[in-house]
């Protein structure tokens, strides 16, 4: 056994043994055990949203992408802040509404508005449907780093397994209580961690900054700007609209939203947050840096970088703090993800064939759903394949679907029907998924189509014509209700 | 608040049309690619609108009635 692995066993037994610490003397049902009571301050609730969006995603799959293609993943620089932005207006009157009628999970939300428990059920699949991905690419991640560090001896199948147990005994010991405090010990860590590599490893291997920028560009020129066609700026800027405004769209977001306290809580974030991301700034130093220190990452394979360069400038013990904070930014996250499917299929789904059933009752089914969906996202990430990034966006293409309605929900008339909104999230999503079976993409369907609407995110192509049936079909039942 | 919250407009701005108009690696500024840096600097301004729309937002004051 490597002093690596060693120090991400300890880290991941003190991490259970806080998530069981935080549970200590706390009653948990529904509501405790799902939106922690609604109690939560400005700092927890910042730490906890913050926790959700450095995840392995950032860490792994910033980093790769930064590596494997160059500037196109400013995009996920870019697009928090947008969200961050819409956030101060978009997120205290969702907070009021949830807590005046007590809403558990996003569906909820959706079926009151609505008056409609089917669109509330539409919206919990589409959530679980968007979660699968989302929950893959964490335990990818988690293998990813358990293989690295036990240098090759483990497989990464094994290491997977290993992972998606781990979060799941995490989740079923703590819930919401065990993510609030774990986020802080991780977001420190993945801090400390993301700016020493960030900082030391391009002066390290280069002399500096600049040094490492004109070696790439001399190597690679264009590769640390947007290339003219493929991930061009069509492709920038619609996919950065499309994970801003779906950004607080995933039903584990949307569910730790309730936590909050008071509604400044979220409007104080809008203006802290930002600054947060620049975080990621140092992660993608790190994928540049390994360019040319670890060439010929193909493929899915990009997601390695991070670690394959750590492995080569490090000691073993300190290749294990660095997995160890890249194994709490998979853990955090995916018990989020996993609670808030699991919640989503018990309250929702069975709630809606058995009205009767007491929170109780739901909240059992929930925990023992919990390893059924580890295991099945076990399957789906054993196929393997895709890259982190691309598994995020696949999400964000179903859950930003979910924008239109949500958003005229909050107007003081809205001008959606419920058949309308239902037939509008039914278009998008549909888009999206024959098109990701398919592997289809603008590009393909229409090869005519000039350059910079080819490059479009599908998932924004999605959206418009989500909004166009979502347009129709409510002026259709608008009129038929107002005659009858 | 009236007309102050219209700066919440200019991050999109600059990065859905700023990004396209500076897309080039050269020249480098503090060492870092152009579109990049450009980036860099409209996270920094958004936390400085989000901040002057907190301050000016009457629903942030700690009066009794705002407190919610």
């Amino acid at each position: 056994m490597s002093a690596a692995l060693i120090i991400i066993a300890v880290t991941i037994i003190a991490v259970l043994l806080l998530g069981l610490r935080a549970r200590h003397g706390k009653d948990m049902n529904l509501e405790q055990w799902t939106v922690g009571g609604r109690g939560f301050g400005t700092i927890l609730v910042f730490v906890l949203m913050a926790g959700e969006i450095y995840t392995t995603f950032t860490f792994l799959g910033g980093s790769g992408y930064a590596y494997g293609h160059g500037a196109p993943a400013f995009y996920i620089l870019s697009y928090g802040c947008l969200a961050y932005v819409l956030s101060y207006w978009l997120l205290p009157p969702i907070w009021r509404y949830a807590k005046q009628h007590r809403l558990i999970a996003q569906p909820d939300f959706f079926a009151r508005k609505y008056d409609s428990p089917a669109l509330g059920v539409l919206v919990a699949v589409v959530g679980i449907v968007a979660l699968v991905p989302y929950l893959v690419l964490q335990l990818k991640g988690l293998g990813i780093i358990v293989n690295a560090a036990a240098y090759g001896s483990i497989s990464p199948d094994v290491a997977i397994c290993i992972g998606a147990a781990v979060v799941t005994i995490y989740v079923m010991v703590s819930g919401v209580h065990g993510s609030a405090w774990t986020a802080v010990v991780k977001d420190t860590m993945i801090l400390a961690v993301v700016l020493f590599l960030g900082i030391y490893l391009p002066i390290h291997y280069y002399g500096g900054y600049e040094a490492m920028f004109t070696a790439i560009q001399a190597a690679k020129p264009g590769f640390l700007a947007l290339p003219p066609q493929g991930e061009s700026l069509a492709w920038f800027d619609s996919t950065v609209l499309l994970t801003a405004l779906g950004f607080y769209m995933w039903p584990h977001t949307f569910g730790s939203l309730y936590t909050a306290k008071e509604e400044r809580a979220f409007r104080r974030n809008a203006a802290l947050l930002p600054l947060y991301q620049l975080i990621l700034l140092f992660v993608f130093f790190v994928g540049f840096a390994a360019i040319l220190q670890v060439p010929g990452l193909k493929g899915p394979d990009i997601d390695l970088s991070l670690l394959r360069l750590s492995i080569n400038s490090f000691d073993p013990w300190f290749v294990g703090v660095i997995g160890a904070a890249g194994v709490l930014t998979a853990l955090v996250p995916g018990s989020m993800i996993l609670m808030a499917s699991a919640t989503l299929l018990a309250n929702t789904v069975y709630r809606l064939f058995h009205p009767q059933v007491t929170d109780v009752t739901v909240s059992n089914l929930a925990k023992a759903l919990v390893p059924v969906i580890a295991l099945v996202s076990v399957l789906f990430t054993l196929q393997g394949g895709s890259t982190i990034v691309a598994l995020l966006l696949m999400g964000y293409a179903f859950v930003t679907q979910l924008f239109p309605s949500l958003l005229a929900s909050l107007l003081p008339h809205n001008p959606v029907t419920r058949e309308g909104a239902f037939a509008g999230i039914c278009v998008g999503v549909a888009t999206v998924a024959a098109t990701s079976l398919t592997h289809t993409s603008v590009a393909t369907l229409l090869p005519a189509l000039p350059e910079a609407l080819r490059d479009l995110n599908i998932g924004i192509v999605a959206l418009l014509l989500n909004l166009v049936a979502t347009g129709i079909v409510s002026a259709l039942t608008h009129r038929r209700t107002a005659y009858a | 608040m009236a007309f102050v919250k219209y700066l919440a407009a200019l991050p999109f701005l600059g990065i859905l049309v700023g990004v396209p108009l500076l897309n080039q690696v050269e020249p480098l500024i503090l060492g870092l690619p152009l579109v990049l840096v450009w980036i860099v600097l409209w996270i920094v301004l958004t936390a400085v609108i989000m901040t002057i729309i907190y301050i000016c937002d009457p629903a942030n004051r700690d009066t009794p009635e705002s407190r919610q």
